[in-house]
């Protein structure tokens, strides 16, 4: 135990004052020394004004403890900071974007560039010159129904030497509105929100935040609700994105049958909370729609269709050789480079670092699930084809031994009450995608002072940018969409 | 080979055969029905997260509405939800619900452009510009092209290319960034060009409408010719709305 560290779990809340408010050369050092061990990573780092400055608030995961390690640092206004990313290159993001929302200099920073706020005109891309080198440049508007951001390719011939990732387009000012709006249901629509696919998710993390800030415990069955309809949340993006890659590699039949196989999973989840995404299922301190019997007899009836031709089709593209010969060493991403980056969720399972909140800082009906996660060691599309096979298998297990023993429904609509004041709360969820963070401080009224949300997106961006070279160009939809990562819920 | 044909056999017939009259599954948080009983007008306004509810006399626009269901929870006798997937129409107007209404919702086909009906009938190519929208409008306007839905059967497929595109529909409240690129998109579709907004975020802005990262000068430049209410909204929506904006 280190005086100069704050050790809480997930979903935990505590008085700002409980936490340690370091000079910045401890800070800088602190923070460089964790991240030093492999079984720790950065989860959250932001900044919100605080005495006439800026207090830097420093959250790191440890995996293996089960803990995450809270620390502060206060700064003044226009401070130039050395940056910590020179040496960690895994808070890289999260110093450009302390700078853009709050004009803190970090000087010696490898990538200062804009995270979102950007004049499109006037973005300096990366250059190289050579008479055999060209750019290509891909987007805002893609191709597909897909949301948009600007991929700059430098490529020799069909060869990629470099991809870089302009992203912010899709920007829409969530973490301000989430101060501004004060009402409850205002903050828990805006948290559905973040990444529409992950609504789910997202709004557990705010759920479990905002409860933690309060001060209340919710009900097994709420927690068991959100559980259930997070693994749904899962198996319908990962069979979603099955079919896509199927799809682009031209494997009609595989994009034909996952891309249908979605639908019962989607329709199950309006059938329950009335929304084919889930949202609205999620509320702070109590679940809105009642689990019945009639629709635990219904899911399983729907599982066992599904299962049956999920692993059919599954089993014929892990054997056939035309698919596997397009997902096979491409888009590699290495144990090191994912470690580097900070990577989280399938982009950091498919290269063997285990990283899952379900299993290192579990949350809802989670603790006594005891997940083991699912891990490959490819690194490459097929691993993260694969991985997702094998967790929609786990997922199915899951969502079997939940249903197994449904928890009475109260179904009363309750108030979390208010948020303490002056206080910390910290709240992480495993999204389908991977880990999601979500932080908040309150004032001396109980009101926020600041939110913080970070998406798995925001450490894996690099990921892709790092897994396309050395690949031919026409390989870039599908490392693409063997990440499906999200630009609103990176855009925020 | 096979083992294909036997994949393909297993999975029966997909298709929704009429997709006019097809029913979404289970609970489906529609066109809402406002009744005439007398509640605290104010209370009731004041649960909407988006400001949709108007009083006296007592309305919903769906324009605004994010179906979350907190006002029919909150007044379940005054405000229901009807499974009623119908929700598109041209006229802005025709999306606010007053209390007491239970009547379909229409497109006005007096305003309907001419040369919409007259060119478009039989093949619609649209290309979907996601400006601010959350993946959810997107999830399900991909949805549309599975087996089941099959919007392509009609004729209406989204295009890679503006070149190759008869008019834009959009997603999301229309991010500051992205407004540029949406204008050049526009522009780059041949005319005639339509525009249609997908979900409540592209029609009012939803919970973004105050953000001061949206731009949605676009809006008061262009004639949009089909509003898509839902959050996101459903496939069967999307279709019958475009369906009813292009067919007889």
């Amino acid at each position: 135990m280190n005086n100069n560290i704050l050790h809480i779990k997930n979903g935990s809340c505590t008085s700002v004052t409980e936490i340690p408010v370091l000079g910045y050369g401890d800070f800088r050092q602190t923070a460089s020394r964790l991240l030093g061990d492999k079984a720790r990573h950065c989860v959250s780092y932001f900044a919100y004004p605080c005495n006439e400055g800026f207090r830097l608030m420093m959250c790191i995961a440890d995996d293996s403890a089960h803990d995450i390690l809270v620390f502060a640092c206060d700064v003044e206004k226009d401070a130039e900071l050395p940056s910590i990313a020179a040496e960690q290159l895994a808070l890289e993001r999260f110093e450009r974007e302390i700078h853009e929302n709050w004009g803190l200099g970090f000087t010696g920073h490898p990538w200062y560039k804009p995270v979102r706020d950007f004049m499109p005109d006037k973005y300096k891309f990366f250059e190289m010159a050579g008479e055999e080198l060209h750019e290509v440049g891909v987007g805002p508007v893609h191709a597909g129904v897909i949301e948009p951001g600007h991929f700059r390719f430098i490529c020799n011939g069909e060869d990629v030497l470099h991809l870089e990732i302009q992203l912010g387009w899709q920007h829409r000012g969530i973490e301000k509105l989430m101060l501004d709006k004060k009402r409850l249901i205002e903050r828990v629509l805006l948290a559905e929100s973040i990444a529409g696919d992950t609504s789910v998710s997202h709004s557990t993390a705010f759920a479990g935040l905002w409860e933690a800030l309060c001060g209340t415990v919710p009900g097994d069955d709420v927690l068991w609700a959100r559980t259930l309809a997070a693994e749904l949340e899962r198996m319908a993006n990962h069979t979603g994105d099955l079919g896509a890659i199927c799809g682009d590699v031209a494997y009609q039949l595989g994009a034909a049958v996952y891309g249908r196989l979605r639908t019962p999973i989607v329709n199950f989840s309006q059938r329950w909370c009335g929304n084919r995404l889930g949202k609205g299922n999620v509320r702070p301190s109590y679940a809105p729609y009642a689990f019945t019997e009639e629709l635990r007899r219904q899911l399983l009836q729907d599982l066992t269709a599904y299962e049956r031709d999920f692993l059919e089709m599954s089993d014929k593209i892990q054997h056939f050789p035309s698919v596997l010969s397009r997902l096979d060493r491409t888009g590699v991403v290495s144990r090191e480079q994912a470690e580097a980056i900070g990577a989280v969720g399938m982009a950091a399972k498919c290269t063997s670092v285990c990283r899952d909140i379900r299993a290192s800082h579990p949350y809802a009906a989670y603790p006594a699930l005891s997940i083991e996660p699912v891990v490959k060691d490819g690194g490459d599309v097929l691993a993260r084809t694969e991985l997702r096979i094998d967790e929609v298998k786990q997922s199915l297990a899951i969502v079997r031994v939940l249903l197994e023993n449904v928890p009475a429904f109260d179904g009363k609509m309750r108030s979390p009450g208010q948020p303490k004041a002056d206080s910390f709360a910290i709240s992480l969820t495993e999204g389908w995608r991977g880990e999601i963070c979500h932080c908040a401080v309150t004032g001396a009224d109980g009101e926020l002072l600041t939110y913080k949300i970070k998406d798995p997106s925001f450490h894996n961006w690099m990921a892709l940018a790092l897994a396309v070279r050395g690949n031919e160009i026409s390989d870039f939809p599908i490392c693409n969409k063997s990440f499906n990562l999200s630009y609103c819920g990176h855009d925020l | 080979m096979f083992n294909s044909l036997k994949i393909f056999l297993h999975q029966g017939k997909q298709y929704i055969p009429d997709l006019r009259a097809a029913k979404a599954p289970g609970v489906f948080r529609g066109r809402p029905v406002i009744s005439t009983e007398k509640v605290d007008e104010q209370a009731l306004a004041s649960v909407c997260p988006s400001g949709a509810i108007s009083t006296s006399p007592v309305s919903i626009d769906l324009g605004r509405c994010l179906f979350c269901g907190e006002c029919e929870r909150c007044f379940p006798g005054k405000v229901h939800f009807t499974d009623d997937t119908h929700l598109a129409t041209n006229v802005r107007e025709r999306l606010i619900i007053r209390e007491g209404e239970d009547k379909p919702i229409e497109l006005d086909k007096e305003a309907i452009r001419p040369e919409i009906r007259k060119i478009f009938r039989n093949s619609l190519k649209l290309r979907q510009v996601s400006a601010g929208g959350d993946g959810s409008c997107e999830a399900e306007l991909n949805a549309t092209g599975n087996v089941q839905f099959d919007l392509g059967r009609y004729g209406i497929e989204f295009a890679a290319s503006p070149r190759h595109a008869d008019g834009v529909l959009i997603t999301g409240p229309i991010s500051g960034n992205m407004a540029k690129a949406l204008e050049l998109t526009y522009e780059a579709c041949p005319e005639p060009r339509i525009v249609v907004l997908d979900g409540t975020d592209a029609i009012s802005g939803g919970m973004f409408a105050d953000s001061p990262e949206l731009d949605r000068s676009f809006l008061e430049n262009h004639q949009v010719d089909l509003y898509i209410p839902g959050n996101p909204a459903h496939p069967l929506t999307v279709i019958n709305g475009l369906l009813d904006l292009t067919k007889k």
